[in-house]
């Protein structure tokens, strides 16, 4: 995996709550076998039916690493597509004031951070919005930084991914380096 | 003092990492080919074989057509994740309930009835809606594909402790209310994503008194409150749901065995939660959501509330009834609402009345267990008689991967889980409710209750 330390972008905001995964990637989408080029279906229905800005959506993907959304983003689905989708797309961290459990563990998983932000901070990204303001994302104190307005938020995630991003490291060679621990596991029951 | 939830949990870490998170161990692994092609990868990229083949069952349920099963399947890209899977199984040892066997169906349908759900032990699968399980008494939550993958690679997962919540419903169940309306009430009490980041314990009479068919459909949908899952403490009632599967008949003195384990299985009495919620059942009627999120269950009838919950998708007005809104689809199936309690539900209202004219009805059984058990109780007759087919299995319209799509603008009323725009197809508006119900409005080829319902 890629290793994530810190980030510094513009962001794109999405204002809605309770963004489904079905949203994120509709189900029709979710018949490849494999996990590249999944941005192109990034929100398809909502840009089909020119529900979100061309310009600010733009089709080939965006320059903006961050996206602030509405309380409970990645409800529903547990389909991973969703998270390819947004990374595929550009985006590497999202801001919400609630994320879903499984869509948190599944960006984690991919690289993408989901980061639980306070009701303030988010009412105050709504206000900044526009004024080319750039979010600062340090993983290492877990610091969200508007630098422009003198402005930090801490943020908590998982400290075995937090080690996993800072590191590169990949679940699965941990677990596979604790073999013996899982078989003792299974012997002792 | 523990609950269920956190005796379970502690009785299947493999090694804890920090205070919260641990490797936790995994008893049973349901796979399905929309969510595994891209881990089966991740596990042949590094070499590895799968840990431990036998705890893993798949099926084919997604993206599966629900009629002519027996023909190959049309669609292309749908063929291909279906053929990728048998290989996939082939390669790595996996049992595969395929198109044609016995057992297959929805993943959530088939595990219980298979008798592989059992009391005590961790369940996962890449879909949100393994909540079901928990209905045995069991941590089981949904996953993504790359913890698939580490299933695969380890039979465990990284996770951290859930917070845990009690929620108890007492008090005596009205005239056509069912577990489907119950779960809806919750989730319209508790809000999308009040349960974010718990696990919770179902509880009380009205959960006590409920079949395991009854208590698969309130577990289902505990997700549909952002909970990691929710479980029922098992009782008498779930020991001869399991003594009856194929799995557990033919090893009776093992499964004696087993029940004076599983009969251990409960919270302590002074077992502290998180949070506890209380629920009226007097309180509960025939529900319907009104809106675009699970959340927005209300009785048939009342007035749509002042709020914003997807109305204008819906295409209804604040402070009016849907009642007597024309129907255009009925869906009778799913992880929710596909067993046969289900579809014996339905068949008692239509039962001797004739589907509305301005209905498609699709009833999809959610295995060929159930498809069998209804033929054998004559319930596709007594169907066939109202003008209705039944299917094949699969999850069909839940959400739409197969031919089975409500088309654009076009209302359905819905026994599934969720009513996200375009859930069951793009441009498509679904209406949740209970199988009683959905068999009432398409009689009716309108929205009904059983007020409306009893005077035709």
């Amino acid at each position: 995996m890629e290793k994530f330390e810190r980030l510094i972008s513009n962001y794109t905001l999405l204002e809605t709550e309770n963004i489904d995964t079905d949203q994120i990637i509709p189900a029709v989408h979710l018949k490849s076998i494999e996990r590249i080029n999944f941005g192109k279906y990034l929100f398809s229905n909502w840009r089909n039916e020119g529900k979100l800005d061309e310009i600010e959506w733009p089709r080939n993907g965006t320059t903006n690493k961050v996206l602030v959304a509405g309380s409970n983003f990645g409800c529903g689905s547990s389909r991973e597509h969703a998270v390819w989708a947004l990374s595929d797309y550009g985006f590497k961290v999202i801001l919400s004031t609630q994320i879903a459990d499984i869509f948190s563990l599944n960006a984690l998983n991919n690289g993408v951070l989901p980061i639980k932000i306070s009701e303030e901070l988010y009412r105050h990204l709504i206000k900044l919005n526009n004024t080319n303001c750039q979010i600062e994302i340090d993983l290492e104190t877990q610091e969200v930084i508007l630098d422009s307005v003198g402005k930090k938020e801490k943020f908590k995630i998982s400290e075995f991914k937090r080690e996993c991003l800072l590191n590169g490291f990949d679940t699965i060679d941990y677990l596979v380096s604790i073999y013996s621990d899982i078989e003792n596991y299974e012997q002792a029951r | 003092m523990k609950t269920l939830v956190e005796k379970i949990w502690d009785n299947h870490v493999v090694k804890m990492l920090d205070e919260k998170e641990a490797v936790i161990y995994i008893d049973r692994h349901y796979i399905h080919e929309v969510t595994s092609p891209q881990a089966f990868d991740m596990l042949k990229e590094k070499g590895l074989q799968v840990f431990r083949p036998k705890k893993t069952t798949a099926t084919v349920d997604h993206n599966i057509p629900t009629l002519k099963q027996e023909l190959p399947i049309e669609e292309k890209e749908s063929l291909k994740q279906v053929e990728q899977l048998r290989q996939n199984c082939k390669d790595f040892g996996i049992e595969l309930q395929d198109l044609g066997s016995k057992h297959q169906g929805i993943v959530h349908v088939i595990g219980p009835e298979m008798g592989l759900t059992i009391p005590g032990s961790t369940i996962v699968c890449g879909d949100s809606h393994t909540s079901t399980h928990g209905a045995f008494g069991t941590i089981a939550f949904g996953i993504g594909t790359s913890e698939v993958a580490t299933v695969f690679a380890s039979q465990c997962v990284i996770q951290s402790k859930p917070l845990t919540m009690k929620i108890e419903i007492n008090g005596e169940i009205g005239k056509y209310v069912t577990p489907k309306d119950v779960v809806l009430q919750v989730i319209a009490k508790i809000g999308t994503a009040g349960a974010t980041g718990y696990f919770i314990e179902f509880s009380g009479n009205v959960i006590q008194e409920m079949s395991m068919e009854g208590r698969m459909t309130v577990c289902n949908m505990s997700i549909e409150m952002g909970a990691r899952g929710g479980l029922i403490a098992p009782d008498e009632i779930t020991f001869s749901y399991l003594e009856q599967t194929d799995y557990w008949k033919n090893r009776v003195a093992d499964f004696q065995l087993q029940k004076e384990n599983w009969k251990l299985l409960k919270s302590d009495q002074n077992a502290e939660f998180d949070r506890f919620v209380t629920i009226d059942a007097t309180e509960i009627q025939q529900l319907m959501t009104y809106g675009t999120n699970p959340g927005t269950g209300i009785p048939i009838g009342s007035l749509i509330p002042n709020q914003d919950g997807g109305i204008d998708y819906m295409q209804f007005k604040q402070n009016e009834s849907m009642v007597g809104i024309p129907v255009d689809y009925v869906f009778l199936g799913s992880c929710t609402n596909g067993r046969i309690e289900d579809l014996r539900q339905f068949a008692s209202i239509v039962k001797g009345k004739q589907k509305a004219e301005n209905v498609t009805a699709w009833i999809v059984p959610g295995s060929k267990q159930v498809e069998e058990q209804c033929r054998i109780e004559g319930i596709d007759i007594i169907l066939k008689n109202a003008g209705f087919e039944l299917r094949q299995p699969g999850c069909s319209a839940c959400l739409a991967m197969n031919p089975d799509k409500v088309p654009t603008g076009k209302l359905c009323v819905s026994t599934s889980n969720r009513n996200f725009e375009g859930r069951q197809g793009k441009g498509s508006r679904t209406i949740l409710a209970s199988p009683i119900t959905a068999a009432m409005c398409a009689v009716a080829g309108e929205i009904v209750s059983y007020k409306e319902f009893e005077l035709l």
